[in-house]
């Protein structure tokens, strides 16, 4: 176990390193210049900042100043926002980001099972039939349609909810249902297909012939054994969040670092871009291993082993 | 009371002489592979449905290349701009020309004087740009990613999982590390590195994609062909002495083929969706060119008054997506009857 864990936190750092270069030299590749008025700056001026931001040094040096400058969390100045450090810009805007990612996985998830499970109970019938379609159309619809469409009928039209900006949780339900529509559908698929299989299995028919109430079937034995594989599912979960945040936060002006990165894409901001792409990665890399972990914890039968995959 | 029956050879009737031997004949055809699945595919009204909506969005979006091309599509008419939906005949409010402002029905057409005989059936945007054409080049667009993610997902993808699993090893250690390393960064970012290293554009987005997309692929076929390998056919042929590329495309691939099929009818709408999502936030398609995204973002911005330019963008992408998930849910039953419900 323990030989496995330092293999995969191996993996991890080295897979973070490739990603911390390859970052870096690609932001060297990139066209254009971080300052936008460059024509009307003096050759004086523009060596005073090239000296300010470090890079009138050789590539190299950058490249071994920016990976010391990571190991201890300094991800170097951002151009755009008049010097801040990405570090703390990050920091002021992980919080929105954050609670937007926990709050849209819940709903998904938790909606997605409750969905899934009626389906497969009703299997056949067309309670199923309508979950199915509707799952199929959630998982089509672009969230940022899905996000457009919102805001304009029930935050416009009836002003249910705020139509933008950031504040108390009523700022956050119609983002929340954007961003969670995707993995909600993907649970409710999910837990329908693993929920039919154990509904069809011997222990079920016990606990049928025991007489215990369908409810409790379903809670006790049916859901809990379907729920386990559904750990999987967290890793690309996550990922379809952050990809989500971006143009979710944007159309909802959520001060959040999806919104920062889109931003910083757009101004040729390479020390933000660089040091988002590094919290991304990170926090993947990072959720991949807890959900290896615990898929092993909870699922005896799955052996974390250092052989293989 | 005895009789005798007299019996003549005249008074049987010979059967057919086949018919006894037919006992034994299985009535059904023999069906082959992927004969049995397109049967079951049949089946699935929901993806035929999809099946045929492809083909035909396919068939308009690439018939259209000699009436919409750079030149139709640069071309503006300010005079006719941010017209509705119009089609001669219909009487139906909003697609006769006419568009609620401020809670009334307004005949745009008129208060803009525009000729009587001259109409858009899917209006137009703030430039005067026929609607309907710019949706047919978007969906162009769409169908064009699409077919590379393919493409890419059915070379790369599937000579990398083969080679990885068939040398296994220290080989495909390493080749898996890779994986590793490629898949733990969103794809997301490596699409927007992509774009800003390269220039936007249909290329850019096209690199990324084919870089980002494979490795789902990659991994299904790797994992299949360790289960293959181990297989008395492939053993015979090895024994043989048949060249490890020949069985790999003799044997493997053909085994292979549910998985390669399924798996990529789920990178596609992965695909479309990537590309609307980068054109949406403004680092994919720009113009003159146009997408479902940039036409989505545009719609985007006047959906409170001219809500068909949203609208008719993002039907289209949902149908399309829509499509392309059924065919896939289809085609998974059809060619893997087991995970079926």
């Amino acid at each position: 176990m323990r030989k496995y864990l330092l293999k995969r936190v191996f993996y991890m750092i080295l897979t973070l390193f490739l990603v911390a270069t390859i970052t870096f030299f690609l932001m060297k590749l990139m066209p254009g210049t971080p300052y936008s008025n460059q024509q009307k700056m003096t050759a004086q001026q523009i060596q005073i900042m090239n000296e300010q931001y470090g890079l009138n040094k050789p590539m190299w040096m950058q490249y071994l100043i920016y990976l010391g400058g990571m190991l201890h969390g300094d991800l170097g100045v951002s151009f755009q926002f008049s010097n801040q450090p990405v570090s703390y810009l990050i920091a002021s805007r992980i919080g929105a980001s954050a609670q937007l990612g926990i709050q849209a996985m819940i709903f998904g998830v938790v909606l997605g099972i409750i969905i899934g499970s009626i389906a497969a109970v009703h299997r056949n019938t067309w309670i199923d039939t309508l979950c199915t379609v509707l799952s199929i159309i959630g998982k089509s619809v672009p969230n940022f349609v899905l996000a457009v469409l919102l805001q304009f009928y029930i935050a416009l039209k009836l002003g249910w909810f705020p139509i933008a900006d950031w504040g108390n949780f009523s700022y956050t339900v119609l983002p929340t249902i954007a961003l969670g529509v995707g993995p909600l559908a993907e649970t409710a698929r999910f837990i329908r297909t693993g929920m039919v299989d154990v509904l069809n299995s011997d222990y079920i028919e016990l606990a049928k012939a025991k007489g215990l109430s369908r409810y409790g079937i379903v809670y006790h034995h049916a859901l809990r054994n379907s729920l386990i594989p559904l750990v999987t599912l967290i890793g690309p979960y996550t990922v379809a969040l952050m990809t989500g945040s971006m143009v979710i936060e944007n159309i909802f002006s959520i001060p959040g670092i999806g919104e920062q990165f889109v931003k910083s894409i757009l101004t040729n901001d390479y020390p933000t871009i660089m040091g988002v792409t590094m919290l991304f990665s990170a926090g993947l890399v990072a959720i991949i291993l807890i959900t290896d972990i615990i898929y092993g914890m909870i699922d005896p039968r799955i052996r974390l082993s250092g052989s293989g995959d | 009371m005895e009789e005798k029956i007299k019996l003549s050879p005249e008074s049987f009737e010979a059967l057919p002489k086949a018919a006894e031997l037919d006992n034994e004949k299985i009535a059904a055809p023999s069906l082959t592979f992927v004969q049995d699945a397109w049967r079951r595919l049949k089946m699935n009204k929901g993806a035929l449905i999809s099946l045929f909506v492809i083909i035909l969005m396919m068939v308009v979006a690439f018939g259209s290349t000699p009436f919409i091309n750079h030149d139709s599509l640069v071309k503006s008419a300010p005079q006719y701009a941010n017209l509705p939906a119009k089609i001669p005949g219909v009487p139906i409010n909003g697609l006769n020309g006419k568009l609620k402002v401020s809670g009334e029905w307004v005949d745009e057409y008129k208060q803009n004087n525009v000729p009587n005989n001259k109409y858009f059936v899917l209006g137009t945007d703030y430039l005067g740009h026929s609607l309907a054409q710019r949706i047919i080049y978007g969906t162009k667009i769409s169908l064009i990613v699409a077919l590379v993610a393919t493409f890419f997902d059915l070379t790369l993808g599937v000579a990398y999982g083969i080679i990885s699993g068939w040398r296994g090893g220290r080989v495909d250690n390493v080749m898996q590390r890779i994986i590793e390393v490629i898949s733990s960064v969103p794809s997301l970012v490596i699409v927007v590195l992509m774009l800003i290293v390269l220039k936007p554009g249909m290329t850019s987005i096209i690199a990324a994609i084919a870089i980002s997309s494979w490795t789902t692929m990659a991994r299904m076929i790797r994992a299949e062909t360790l289960q293959l390998k181990s297989q008395e056919y492939v053993l015979a042929a090895r024994t043989l002495g048949e060249s490890p590329w020949k069985i790999a495309w003799k044997h493997l691939v053909p085994n292979l083929s549910s998985i390669i099929i399924i798996q990529t009818m789920y990178t596609i709408p992965t695909a479309i969706f990537f590309e609307a999502f980068l054109s949406f936030i403004g680092i994919g398609i720009s113009a003159p060119q146009t997408s479902l995204g940039v036409l989505l973002n545009d719609g985007q911005k006047n959906f409170q008054f001219l809500p068909y330019q949203m609208w008719y963008p993002a039907i289209v992408l949902c149908v399309l997506m829509i499509a392309f998930n059924l065919l896939g849910d289809g085609l998974r039953d059809a060619f893997d009857p087991k995970t079926r419900r």
